[in-house]
């Protein structure tokens, strides 16, 4: 069953190139809202046992490659909202619908690939499945083809090889110690204490490569500008879930299957994760192009969730993970919102934008929402990960990173509180006073992921038990 | 024996074609036949989990991330191609000669080695392999095709029009 995940947007993608008709190109956004509606509902309601049965032809099939535990779902759920949001906001901003209908092609096959990357229980695969969305993103970022686009593509694809060959050596080494690439024989080999130092190097090698893929300093010179210069639908997906999907996630199943390599191993996560969030939350106070200061700011928050990996506790765990699923919903909104912005005014550049709070209360309203849960307020849902993750430092006796992680998110309300400042209070801005609210489909997204941050924080001893408590059982 | 010949002769020609093409495409396309004769030494070598994913990653994903890259770059212009595979051929006129010289040299000194094989009872069958036991594999290789062939068509179809 767990097969199609992956199966069902493979086979919408061929289904709607073989109705090729111009009909069919203009509702074809909407089987893609359908397909991740069905995809949220289905983590939601349908129990895990019955979701990994493996009766039936497409349970039988691929049973062995493909597997699901409470962070998959989790990791699931995250990636059907962040897709839902990401094609509604490319149903109302791409005007040609020719290129409406191929952004919706490659974002059904990053779908498949980053429910595939979720799900799969093989190193190799695991690999596999990760280029499908490094590729994806590639032609994605470069949509509009003008210089700043295909050169942050480039930089994408040359820095993403790169960390493809750390996850290859990776690999190597753990089939060299291993005789397979599954995770369950490389959690076996990696229990015999002959095997520790090249365990070690295998997880560093990978953990460089992870790094890479999801942003974190010194290896994030891609990430501000790929994520600036791609449509705003597209900014969603790569800050909203591709960054986690194809960067965090991985590193927790091989920190989780290896046991972490030991306490160097969690010391450079730790290290590295606190570097990424005081030099994210640094270079998002001194830009000026809202995507800019959105992309930085997702690196400061992708150093949250490594910190709280590298305690290397329960706690820690759950508080990453809770993060990853608030951040996929705030970060997605907040793209949502310049997407609006940028709609409405035509311009990205908060020094042109002023006042837009009056004459676009909806945007306004909502980015609120998303910036008092990414600054930790309480009792918006990012407060409580960022409270879980203090708290999961704390306990490990990592005081000053404990005091890091408090001091970048009074930084991150203020450039925040700049963000709202310039672009939605204070006086009008010449030139904006024919600017309206954004079409009502635009906004949709915005308003459901700002409802999904309220409810999540109102009712969040309810999540906490249902989706994030089951995910400490993965520990070894 | 004459197989393995055979098949060393493709990969040793395929490999000089990458080093001496002047056009990307071509390069790509020798590279992925090199490591179309790598997988096929090892699976003749009875390796096929190592031929597997020599087949998985350089014939397959490697050449689509290169041949999606390719598509970024500006094609050489006719005129100047043939200014270009002259001066490469210059430059790597030794290369044919300096790999001859090597593979005498390392037929001697690797002679008296005796290279390892898969202990016995290991899954050497290919298609077993390929098709049972990395069967998700494929099927994510297939979607990495589809989505090449979906960037190509974007980039270059798009590139066409303007």
């Amino acid at each position: 069953m767990l097969a199609l995940f992956v199966l069902i947007p493979l086979a919408g993608v061929l289904i709607l190139n073989l109705l090729r008709f111009d009909f069919i190109k203009k509702i074809a956004c909407w089987f893609g809202v359908l397909l991740t509606l069905a995809q949220i509902g289905f983590v939601l309601f349908v129990p895990l046992d019955l979701m990994a049965s493996q009766s039936g032809f497409f349970g039988r099939y691929f049973a062995s490659n493909f597997t699901m535990d409470s962070l998959s779902k989790l990791m699931i759920l995250a990636i059907g909202i962040v897709v839902f949001a990401a094609i509604m906001i490319g149903q109302f901003t791409y005007s040609d619908d020719t290129k409406r209908f191929n952004f919706l092609n490659l974002i059904l096959l990053a779908l498949a690939g980053m429910n595939g990357i979720v799900m799969v229980s093989d190193i190799f695969s695991l690999y596999v499945f990760i280029e499908i969305v490094a590729v994806a993103s590639f032609v994605l970022i470069s949509t509009y083809k003008d210089k700043l686009a295909l050169e942050s593509t480039f930089k994408y694809i040359v820095l993403s090889i790169t960390a493809t060959v750390f996850i290859l050596l990776s690999i190597a080494i753990f089939m060299l110690i291993s005789g397979n690439t599954s995770f369950a024989s490389i959690g076996d080999a990696a229990k015999n204490p002959g095997n520790s130092t090249l365990v070690v190097i295998a997880v560093c090698l990978f953990i460089c490569g992870a790094f890479t893929k999801g942003g974190l300093v010194p290896f994030h010179g891609w990430l501000p500008d790929a994520h600036s210069s791609a449509p705003s639908s597209i900014s969603i997906l790569l800050s909203g879930v591709v960054i986690k999907v194809t960067g965090i996630y991985p590193l927790i199943r091989i920190m989780n299957i290896t046991g972490g390599g030991g306490e160097p191993v969690k010391n450079i996560l730790l290290f590295i994760g606190a570097l990424s969030i005081v030099v994210g939350a640094l270079a998002s106070l001194g830009q000026n192009d809202i995507k800019r200061m959105l992309a930085f700011s997702s690196v400061s928050q992708m150093g949250y969730i490594v910190i709280a990996i590298g305690t290397g506790s329960a706690l820690g765990l759950a508080g990453a993970v809770f993060h990853i699923l608030n951040h996929a919903i705030f970060k997605s909104q907040l793209f949502a919102n310049a997407a609006a912005v940028e709609k409405q005014t035509g311009t990205r550049e908060m020094d042109k934008l002023g006042g837009l709070a009056l004459k676009m209360p909806v945007t306004g309203g909502t980015s609120i929402v998303a910036m008092l849960s990414i600054s930790g307020i309480p009792p918006l849902a990012g407060f409580w990960s960022k409270l879980l993750i203090i708290v999961a430092l704390w306990q490990g006796a990592h005081y000053t990173y404990a005091f890091i992680a408090v001091v970048a998110s009074v930084i991150t309300l203020a450039y925040f509180l700049m963000l709202q400042r310039k672009v939605f209070f204070g006086k009008l801005a010449q030139g904006l006073e024919n600017v309206k609210e954004a079409k009502f489909g635009l906004v949709l997204p915005a308003l459901i992921l700002a409802l999904l941050t309220i409810l999540i924080g109102i009712f969040f001893p309810l999540v906490y038990n249902k989706l994030i408590l089951p995910i400490q059982s993965i520990l070894k | 024996m004459n197989l393995i010949l055979a098949m060393l002769v493709i990969l040793i020609v395929a490999a000089l074609m990458v080093v001496f093409s002047s056009r990307l495409l071509m390069g790509a396309i020798s590279l992925a036949v090199t490591s179309i004769m790598v997988t096929l030494l090892m699976f003749k070598l009875n390796s096929p989990f190592a031929a597997v994913f020599e087949l998985s990653i350089c014939a397959g994903l490697i050449t689509v991330i290169f041949i999606t890259t390719i598509s970024f770059v500006k094609p050489v212009a006719e005129e100047d191609l043939l200014e270009i595979r002259k001066r490469r051929i210059k430059k790597y006129m030794a290369l044919p000669v300096i790999l001859i010289i090597a593979g005498v040299v390392m037929s001697f000194v690797i002679k008296p080695m005796i290279l390892a094989l898969p202990a016995t009872g290991q899954e050497t069958n290919f298609a077993n392999v390929l098709w049972n036991l990395r069967q998700v594999d494929i099927l994510g290789q297939a979607i990495i095709l589809l989505v090449g062939v979906f960037g190509i068509v974007v980039l270059f179809k798009e590139g066409q029009k303007k």
